[in-house]
């Protein structure tokens, strides 16, 4: 498909207003499916999770997966939703070969949570309230895999091959109401929302919220108006944007996209669009029609939902923290300069770093672990750094072992490489590679005095007040010493011997 | 002993008990009979006798051990075809289930099973219970065993005449409208459905959700009662399905007792549309009744006028839904339309060829009465309609235990007398459906034969929600009455069907 | 009267995935102008502020348990299938993207 023409972004945010509206929907990490008992898990053979239920039998009925109703409500609560006093489950009709009811059991005009907002903090540090317009409970579709035809793409393929394993694991839907005013800054925006509405579902363990798994996806509306106008553009709806990036380059795509159209006196297509984050460019896909009438009703077999206030508050009480409290609350805490907290944050270790400090370790140091020597064996083993085989604790453990002068940084470091080679905790490690801190300074005094006479224009330095010259000393004498005394200490020392 | 086929399922309860006969000889001998006397009135649409007779092995091995399993135990008995069975095909009376053999079993013919009743085969019905005649069956009509060339009702024809003909002694039907009681009245047999909740409704085809449930159809009230006894009860599987028991029908009906009675005679379905016959024999149950020392008052249901033309939209429009699952993908027809056979076209054509006519008019007709646009002036509407008939409903019990209404307007019309006029066949219904839209129990009764042809007519009582055990203790009394009269129930006047 | 034109009936079969021949569209359009004449009645026997029921019997807070039972096995899932391969349920190729 060729690709559309373009306006430049400036040129398009000169001449019209962006509105976007994002759905996001979290599928819930309930141990069984929405209306049956089939396991909710990721990668089983085909057509294993399914029952008479999920693969729509002639008979069968859904019957409500408490979990998964009280996640719903949590997640309403997180986005500071009202809960419905009565939420009902509506029948969304339409054909499709991966929905095997050809209808979706959702909600329509009574959702379980409605009325929420949420700030979103941007890279500027400049903060937008997104207003949410509700959250409903609804099912996920089956999946439909392309045989045939060049690209494995829906176009060409000779037939369809449907599993329905995935058919009926829980949703929650999330809908904003549109959001003005963002600017040249909305597609940060919606990727920062999505990013943040991933962060509460995973710090609520109602989601394992993994979007390369479809934990989490989004789709983009996108409008423009001219300035000043107050009458909304017509929208089109992006589908299959499924990482944050892709997010981003989604919305910047269709405001420049739609730009040109109506800066060349164009009109825009009320559709559904699809993104094609290897091509980078959203292709069209089918007009909004007659085929979008759903014919939505209350679906007779499931009884209104009429959440208790107590069982509300219940579940208020147990919502954890939220991200951003947190991430506040922390920073604050730790007394990290911004950058530095920004790199733990974006690194996702935050909870490595916390249950560090925790464990004992001062919270600079812990983050010098993570994002330091740790991201450096996970990146050169392929690894993501929470996946490495040590835990918070040995590292706190490792840690206090510096703090005490029983380690140097060098020794840690095998101690660390020994505890990822599983040769046991670090005291273990210590105990099997021989690692102690040579605290005779006896050894260490003839080594440096015997540095010092070595090299006698670097003792001419120090004595003149150079005392970064002692540096040149401090190699000389860690090899002598095999490693195993604190660099700290040899500087002190070398410091006082080349005083007398 | 060939007696043994006119026997109630009581008697031959009692007598397997006492150990004068065992299940097998039972089973036999109605297998037998109605193996010889199915091509004459197409009642069941599958029958295997291998599959009654290892159940009733089952039965007489479990007495021999000496588990009596239910009350009804060793007693065979017919299931429509709309009841999903793992060892017989299900086709819900369509082309378009032909040959599926269900994955699992309805909850009741679980229940059935684990009661220890035979299954003798699984009985004709209009296709997907959308008829009151077994005329728009794919697989060709039931016959009523008073006229073979009359029809036995709808849509559980084949139940109804399985029963009044003695090829089963008891059956299971569903009632969305009158499915059950309309055969009932016009075979001489009696047939109840229950709350709307007191039968779980899993594995039942679903015609319109709301409005579905199964019931029994025999020929006495006490069996009606033993039967329901053992179908009802709650179903996690079924979330409409009631927690709480309605008691013991068996002791509402033998403990009925005339004392105190206030029965109500609805004005609007007393009057205008009824064959002169039934109105006489209407009549005369009242006579009898006031003779009795019952008290017996006119009420005022206004809103049942509007019964029949809500109906017609809220079974459409759930039907429509409930049948979108026949589309070729994972059970059933599948139709490969001429040239290019996209996923569409196939879904299309399977449903073009695989629904009868009645079948497609009625979900045409659910589509649009839910299309956007026309929800709030049919759907919604008929959903008031609802309200309005349980208001008037709530007036009416507020004076009397029970109301009365001749179950159906005329006796048995012959075969192709209304089939091709769709209203006339729904006007059978008009007494009937005021039950399933408010969700109350409902019975019929033989009341005698209509004096102009000699056919049955019944007599329909329906009772408040919940209080099924009403409508039977005023079942047993009518019945008491009749049978006094005559010596013995109504079916023994049957004509005799003899193999040919 | 006529609400029900032959347009609608395509459009509304259409959405049923029902194919129709011209022959049928006519016949639906009136036999369903009939019944909708019929039904259309309910509209005159309600009010505004008259609640729908959609439930006759009122019921709430009916869930099941959070808790994993048996699913069929692949075989059982496909038994009834008119035609599969490697374990899923084959149907044509899908015309429309979406």
């Amino acid at each position: 498909m060729a690709k559309e023409q373009l306006l430049s972004y400036e040129d398009a945010l000169d001449k019209f207003e962006v509105v976007i509206g994002l759905e996001v929907h979290v599928e819930l990490n309930t141990k069984s499916k929405m209306f049956c008992g089939c396991a909710n898990v990721f990668g089983s053979e085909p057509n294993t999770n399914v029952c008479p239920i999920c693969i729509a039998l002639p008979g069968s009925l859904p019957a409500v997966n408490r979990k998964a109703v009280e996640s719903s409500i949590a997640i309403g609560l997180a986005l500071d939703c009202q809960i419905a006093p009565t939420g009902r489950f509506a029948r969304k009709n339409y054909f499709y070969p991966d929905l095997a009811k050809n209808f979706q059991t959702s909600q329509y005009d009574e959702p379980i949570a409605f009325e929420g907002k949420i700030d979103i903090e941007l890279e500027s540090g400049e903060v937008h309230t997104v207003l949410i317009e509700r959250a409903h409970m609804e099912e996920d579709a089956g999946k439909l895999t392309h045989v045939g035809g060049a690209t494995g793409r829906i176009q060409g393929a000779e037939y369809s091959l449907v599993d329905y394993n995935r058919a009926g694991v829980p949703l929650v839907e999330i809908v904003t109401k549109p959001i003005f005013g963002a600017g040249d800054k909305a597609p940060e925006l919606a990727a920062a929302y999505v990013r943040a509405i991933r962060e509460i579902v995973k710090a609520m363990d109602v989601s394992d919220a993994k979007m390369e798994r479809g934990n989490v996806r989004c789709d983009a509306n996108v409008s423009l108006r001219p300035k000043g106008q107050e009458k909304l553009g017509t929208r089109t709806e992006t589908k299959n944007v499924n990482s944050l990036r892709s997010v981003e380059n989604a919305v910047r795509y269709e405001i420049q996209r739609q730009g040109y159209i109506l800066a060349n006196g164009g009109t825009i297509t009320q559709e559904t669009r699809h993104w094609h984050e290897d091509r980078g460019h959203t292709s069209s896909g089918r007009p909004k029609s007659d085929a979008d009438d759903y014919r939505y009703f209350p679906e007779p077999d499931l009884v209104p939902v009429q959440p208790s206030k107590e069982w509300i508050e219940e579940i208020r009480a147990s919502l954890p923290e939220m991200p951003s409290l947190r991430r506040r609350r922390l920073q604050e805490e730790w007394g990290f300069a911004e950058l530095e907290f920004r790199d733990v944050v974006n690194s996702d270790l935050l909870d490595q770093v916390e249950d560090t400090v925790k464990a004992g370790a001062a919270p600079q140091a812990a983050r010098k672990w993570w994002t330091g020597e740790l991201a450096r064996i996970a990146n050169a083993e392929n690894l993501v750094v929470q996946d490495l085989s040590i835990t918070p604790l040995q590292v706190a453990q490792i840690q206090k072992l510096i703090d005490a002068g029983d380690l140097t940084d060098r020794m840690a470091r095998d101690v660390v490489a020994g505890v990822l080679a599983g040769e046991g905790e670090p005291a273990q490690v210590i105990e099997k590679r021989g690692l102690k801190v040579v605290k005779d300074d006896g050894a260490l005094i003839e080594a440096i005095d015997k540095a010092l006479a070595s090299q006698p224009d670097v003792l001419e330095k120090i004595r003149e007040g150079k005392v970064q010259a002692a540096g040149a000393v401090i190699g000389a004498v860690m090899q002598a010493m095999r490693g195993q005394v604190d660099a700290a200490r040899v500087r002190e020392l070398i410091l006082e011997r080349a005083s007398k | 002993m060939t007696e043994l086929v006119f026997k109630t399922a009581a008697e031959i309860a009692d007598l397997i008990a006492s150990k004068e006969i065992s299940s097998q000889e039972v089973t036999k001998a109605f297998y037998d009979r109605a193996e010889a006397l199915n091509p004459q009135t197409n009642s069941y649409l599958y029958q295997s006798r291998e599959n009654a007779m290892a159940a009733a092995v089952s039965a007489d091995k479990a007495q021999a051990e000496g588990k009596i399993l239910s009350i009804l135990h060793g007693v065979p008995i017919a299931v429509k075809d709309n009841l999903t069975t793992t060892d017989a095909p299900t086709t819900s009376g369509s082309k378009i289930l032909e040959g599926w053999v269900p994955q699992y079993d309805a909850t009741v013919v679980k229940k059935l099973r684990a009661s220890g009743l035979p299954i003798l085969g699984k009985t004709n019905l209009d296709e997907f219970a959308m008829g009151s005649s077994t005329e728009y069956s794919a697989f060709g009509p039931s016959r009523n065993p008073w006229d073979l060339d009359r029809i036995p009702g709808g849509s559980g024809g084949g139940s109804s005449s399985a029963v009044a003909g003695h090829l089963a002694p008891i059956a299971i039907g569903s009632d969305t409208g009158g499915s059950i009681r309309y055969p009932a009245a016009v075979t001489g047999s009696v047939g109840a459905k229950p709350t709307y909740g007191a039968v779980s409704r899993y594995g039942l085809i679903a015609l319109a959700s709301s409005l579905d449930q199964i019931g029994p159809v025999s020929n006495t009230v006490l069996d009606s009662a033993l039967l329901q006894d053992v179908i009802s009860g709650h179903d996690p599987h079924d979330s409409t399905s009631l927690k709480d028991s309605l008691g013991s029908m068996t002791d509402a009906v033998k403990n009925a007792d005339v004392k105190g009675l206030r029965v109500g005679i609805v004005k609007q379905l007393s009057k205008d549309g009824f064959q002169p016959g039934v109105k006489a024999c209407f009549d005369d149950t009242i006579a009898k009744l006031t003779a009795q020392g019952v008290e017996v008052v006119e009420v005022d249901c206004p809103s049942f006028e509007y019964a029949i033309a809500a109906y017609y939209l809220i079974l459409p429009a759930e039907a429509s839904s409930n049948l979108a699952k026949f589309d070729s993908v994972r059970f059933g027809l599948r139709v490969a339309p001429e040239g290019n056979p996209t996923i569409e076209r196939v879904m299309a054509a399977t449903r073009e060829a695989g629904f009868g006519p009645e079948v497609k008019r009625r979900i045409i007709l659910g589509t649009y009465a839910l299309s956007s646009g026309y929800y709030d002036a049919y759907y919604g509407s008929a959903q008031k309609v609802r309200t309005l008939i349980q208001q008037d409903l709530e007036k009416a019990f507020s004076q009397v235990d029970v109301l009365l209404t001749p179950t159906a307007p005329t006796t048995a019309f012959k075969i192709g007398e209304k089939v091709n006029d769709p209203i006339a066949m729904y006007l059978n219904d008009v007494a009937t459906i005021p039950a399933n839209l408010a969700g109350i129990p409902g019975m019929s009764v033989p009341n005698g034969l209509a004096q102009e042809d000699g056919l049955p007519s019944g007599v329909q009582i329906l009772a408040p929600a919940m209080q099924d055990a009403q409508m039977y203790r005023v079942g047993a009394i009518i019945e008491k009455l009749y049978t006094d009269e005559w010596g013995s129930p109504l079916i023994a006047k049957a004509p005799k069907l003899e193999v040919k | 009267m006529s609400e029900i034109t032959p347009d609608t009936v395509r459009h509304l079969a259409s959405l049923a995935r029902i194919l129709v021949t011209e022959d049928e569209v006519e016949t639906l359009a009136k036999e369903l102008n009939v019944i909708v004449d019929a039904v259309a009645t309910v509209k005159k026997a309600v009010s505004g502020d008259i609640k729908a029921t959609s439930h006759p019997i009122p019921m709430a807070n009916v869930y099941r348990e959070d808790v994993v039972e048996p699913s069929l096995t692949q075989a059982e899932a496909l038994s009834g299938a008119p035609d599969s391969a490697d374990g899923r349920f084959r149907v044509a190729a899908i015309l429309d993207e979406d």
